[in-house]
């Protein structure tokens, strides 16, 4: 039925396992990007150079970025083939979280804005 | 010294949680004695305690479950009567211990008769599906099964001890807070979820790592079995789903023990939050318990009616849709409580959307029979009452899903008709056929046929004369969870329910009756072949019962229906297959981790609900030292010498060969 | 139904768990789908935290409270935990144990500041007067940091006994596998922490 779907197993890796030739290399490379990234967050957090509300957002930016460097260097998830299995479950996991965030954002807006927030209710009643 | 226990906690002035657990003490008592006197305590111990066998685990799930089947029935057919009798009278259930049976129904049959019965099916039927020796990891397997037993436990010490939540089966905040319910019933209901859920997800990790990288040679993800598909989508939610759960109650019971503020009224808690992670979690699980059901019919029609799954990708697709909309959809639970019309709409239009896919699936079945050669056994019967009922409540649950509908619907019978005909229609129903199925196979003798046949139509008559008249009764007005009510144009409706509820305990006594008539005619229904429905996969290959091994070689698979391709070929060519070559095998060994674990998680769940702080402690020391002990064994496996292979697979073989012999003679 | 013996006619003469991937591969597989779910778990406690973190009740908010040089060396710790945990991994791969038990000794190091640094910062905000019962605010940044904390502090038990392991059982293959997952772990743990400094400390003191 489906004799292109390679027999798996075979050409798989485990998670965290780096290919033969990466070693202390790669280590060093994710520790200067992280520390990098990581620096520039802590300095754009502090800063008055940049303009106030787009903080934030460029904070959520690097911390993206600096995940995936740690997903790359530090845990070898890579886009090679024998990874796919790992990608695959990565990918769902992420599509929960962001499902679950950005959905319980949206309807909690939406709750707190249409019915008052209890604490305020109870001051009212007061 | 024991926290908030005292003997004011026993109910000795109410006679009906007395009487009932004093015959459970009874049974339990006599079990035991029965045990000991006959000597079995060691079989027990060696053979199912502490086996880690993933059939052995199978089984005592689906037995967990039927058990906890009869104790959530038992409350079923109480809010029957008491509704019965409560017109414009009290009944005979007082309003605070009505309020924990609905309670206890609602977790009983989600948590522990249906979860365990489903997570039970597929332990057993998938890896012998996937034509492999056991799960990816067989002791943690046997932990999650402790810890889900260890939840109902707790569950069931509270009928004695203390009491059970008053605040449903979701307990939703303000009411489930340490203000408006001061007791230990809602700390009762946490810890027995936490304690069952964590073992849920370690089975979930176990079974979606088992489908995805342990197969038999040959056996790709496209030829594998439905069921080991919707396995995977099922677990895959479990995975996704259950933390969502963990951390849900974690934070309600930090509300309780530390006064903490996530729900509360005071200090800025927003009760809603509960709400909403609650349903992100309550959505996938109803999709976690329909879709091992739905990959159960897949199995049983197209194995009864002689003919491979009609549109196999396609079901796969929408098996998979399913798993990712199910997370898509969870504000449908709560449309009322004050979420815009953009909010509404889009979460409805999703729900709508996920109908979809199921009907892609009903289509299916239905294109596998058609010109099949249809046998209707107990098993079949069971999918086909599942066909038309689900599609009855899937419609309602079309309905309930358009906001403005919900509106009026919302937290009336209505709903309470809805799930019950989706749940018991479309879950239970399922796990009956997968029973009836796959019994066979677990202990080498089939069910009685007529007596199935009979608790089938119990069952499926007595639903609808349960079930039928609430939905009337929503339309009319009458909300769920009412102790008493004045209305009398709802009596005749709850009288009929309470009629059609004394059908289907016809039905569950038919079900105890077959299973014993069997147990005891079961020379007469053996199954020697090992395929007794003339089966398509490969679980029908190996023996029934199948040896701890499974397969004295593993099968080499080159297409989907592997089984029954392999007969086809034998049939064209009949020449006595030769013997293959044996090999010595590696079985993990037996392990009582799992019960220790349990044994612990059970200790600490109870101190902690009656504020035994050193007991608590003292249960969790106890199960780090046991998981340090476990991390220290030198082997987990031992060898079955070749010689025994051969030998029992000699056996096997032979048997078959006698009962298939004895065939054709017949014909 | 002549169907005798047709089930073992497809029986390759293969060993046993012929086609099966290796048990380093299933046992990673398996931990890497645990770590997933457990990231799930911090996205319910983070979005907790993101309805909840208006809802002061009129006490202190983020911006009065957190303490970024705190944050800072909290994170550098963490940060080159990561990478000695690495070296460790290819320590173990090398089954040279300098490296591995240097390496991990250094990991539990790092880890023990970090959790003790978290403690000192929850004392102070708790003597404050800015306890997790003080308001919702509060009550979703402790649990959420705390759960955080919570899985370095059992990280770090889970690091003595991986070295005791070792050091009595040698590089066996189980051993080597644990070490793997308990590396995985530790990645994981370091990954939520970079979500937490930036979502919870720096747009929280921003704010």
């Amino acid at each position: 039925m489906s004799d292109e779907t390679p027999e798996f197993g075979t050409s798989d890796v485990a998670p965290g396992d780096e290919g033969s030739e990466a070693g202390i290399a790669t280590y060093l490379v994710g520790l200067g990007l992280a520390l990098l990234l990581t620096g520039v967050s802590f300095f754009i957090a502090k800063t008055h150079l940049v303009w106030g509300p787009s903080i934030p957002v460029a904070l959520i930016v690097l911390a993206i970025a600096q995940m995936g460097v740690h997903l790359v260097f530090f845990l070898h998830i890579t886009t090679g083939p024998d990874n796919a299995n790992n990608v695959m479950a990565l990918a769902f996991g992420v599509l929960i979280v962001l499902l679950l965030l950005t959905g319980s954002l949206w309807i909690m807006f939406h709750l707190n804005h249409n019915m008052m927030p209890m604490d305020q209710l109870m001051r009212m009643q007061r | 010294m024991l926290g908030k226990l005292s003997w004011a906690a026993v109910p000795f002035d109410q006679p009906i949680p007395m009487a009932a657990s004093a015959v459970v003490g009874c049974l339990i008592l006599g079990v035991l004695i029965w045990v000991v006197v006959k000597g079995r305590l060691p079989y027990l111990w060696n053979e199912w305690i502490t086996s880690v066998d993933h059939k052995r685990i199978g089984v005592m799930y689906c037995l967990l479950a039927m058990v906890m089947l009869l104790r959530g029935f038992t409350d079923a057919i109480m809010m029957r009567s008491q509704q019965a009798l409560a017109f414009q009278a009290p009944g005979y259930l007082p309003p605070e211990h009505y309020d924990q049976i609905f309670s206890a129904h609602g977790t009983l049959m989600i948590f522990f008769v249906a979860m365990p019965f489903v997570i039970g099916l597929m332990n057993f039927a998938v890896p012998l599906q996937l034509g492999i020796r056991d799960v990816a990891f067989p002791t943690l397997n046997s932990v999650g099964f402790w810890l889900t037993a260890s939840g109902a436990l707790l569950v069931n010490i509270s009928l004695v001890i203390g009491e059970f939540s008053r605040a449903t089966w979701l307990p939703y905040p303000p009411l489930s807070e340490l203000a408006y319910s001061p007791g230990v019933g809602v700390d009762y209901y946490c810890w027995a979820i936490q304690i069952s859920g964590i073992g849920t997800l370690i089975s979930g990790v176990n079974l979606v790592t088992t489908v995805l990288k342990m197969h038999a040679p040959g056996m790709t993800y496209m030829r594998m079995p439905m069921f080991c598909w919707t396995t995977l989508a099922a677990n895959l939610l479990i995975v996704a789903a259950f933390p969502i759960l963990t951390a849900t109650l974690a934070m309600l019971l930090l509300d309780r023990y530390l006064g903490f503020h996530f729900f509360t009224n005071e200090a800025g808690g927003n009760m809603m939050m509960f709400v909403n992670l609650i349903w992100a979690w309550g959505h996938p699980e109803v999709y976690i318990l329909i879709l091992p059901a739905f990959g159960i019919y897949s199995e049983v029609i197209s194995t009864f009616s002689g003919k491979p799954l009609f549109g196999y990708r396609s079901m796969v697709i929408a098996t998979m849709a399913i798993c990712i909309l199910a997370f898509m959809v969870w504000l449908h639970h709560f449309f009322t409580m004050g979420a815009g019309a953009d909010v509404n709409g889009f979460f409805g239009i999703m729900t709508t959307i996920i109908a979809v896919p199921t009907g892609v699936k009903i289509f299916n079945w239905l294109f596998t029979m058609f010109a099949g050669r249809v046998v209707f056994s107990t098993a079949l019967l069971w999918s086909l009452g599942f066909m038309i009922t689900f599609v009855v409540g899937g419609m309602t649950g079309v309905l309930l899903a358009v906001p403005p509908a919900d509106f009026v619907l919302h937290n009336s019978l209505f709903l309470v008709a809805h799930f019950h005909n989706v749940l018991i229609g479309g879950v239970l129903f399922g796990c009956f056929a997968g029973y009836n199925y796959w019994f066979p196979k677990a202990f080498g003798f089939r069910l009685h046929e007529g007596l199935g046949k009979a608790a089938f139509w119990c069952w499926t008559i007595g639903f609808y004369v349960a079930f039928m008249p609430l939905y009337v009764l929503g339309l009319e007005g009458m909300t769920r969870r009412m102790q008493h009510y004045d209305v009398p144009a709802w009596r005749p409706w709850l009288l009929i329910a309470a009629l059609g509820a004394v059908i289907i305990l016809v039905g569950i006594i038919l079900q105890i009756v077959q299973l014993v008539a069997s147990i005891r005619h079961r020379e007469d229904l053996r199954d020697d072949t090992g395929d007794p429905w003339n089966g398509r996969s490969l679980e029908w290959a190996t023996a029934s019962p199948p040896p701890v091994f499974n397969f004295a070689v593993l099968p080499s698979v080159s297409g989907s229906d592997t089984y029954w391709d392999l007969k086809q070929r034998a049939i064209q060519q009949p020449a006595p297959s030769p013997e293959p070559d044996y090999n010595s095998v590696e079985m993990p060994r037996n392990s009582p981790t799992g019960f220790i674990c349990a044994f612990f998680a059970t200790m600490m769940g109870f101190a902690l609900i009656w504020h035994i702080w050193w007991m608590a402690g003292v249960a969790i020391a106890g199960a780090f030292a046991t998981f340090v002990v476990f991390a220290w064994r030198d082997r987990d496996d031992y060898i079955i010498p070749v010689e025994t292979v051969a030998r029992i697979d000699r056996e096997n073989r032979a048997s078959r060969t006698r009962a298939l012999g004895r065939l054709g003679t017949a014909q | 139904m002549s169907a005798t013996h047709a089930d073992h006619q497809g029986h390759a003469a293969r060993s046993p768990g012929g086609g099966m991937p290796s048990k380093r591969i299933i046992v990673g597989y398996g931990f890497w789908i645990f770590l997933l779910s457990d990231i799930i778990m911090f996205s319910a406690f983070f979005a907790s935290y993101a309805v909840l973190s208006d809802a002061t009740a009129g006490g202190p908010t983020g911006q009065q409270l957190f303490d970024l040089t705190n944050v800072g060396i909290e994170t550098m710790c963490l940060l080159l935990s990561s990478f000695t945990c690495g070296l460790a991994s290819i320590g173990a791969q090398r089954k040279n144990s300098a490296i591995f038990q240097t390496a991990m000794a250094a990991t539990f190091v790092l880890g023990a500041v970090f959790v003790s640094l978290e403690i000192r910062e929850f004392a102070g905000l708790a003597a404050q007067g800015a306890g997790p019962t003080r308001s919702a605010f509060l009550t979703a940044f402790f649990t959420l940091v705390g759960c955080h904390g919570l899985h370095v502090t059992g990280g770090l038990m889970w690091l003595l006994t991986m070295m005791a392991q070792v050091l009595a059982k040698g590089y066996r293959p189980d051993i080597l596998r644990r070490v793997m997952c308990f590396s995985l772990f530790w990645h994981a743990l370091d990954i939520i922490w970079v979500a937490l400094f930036s979502v919870v400390y720096l747009i929280g003191a921003g704010q």
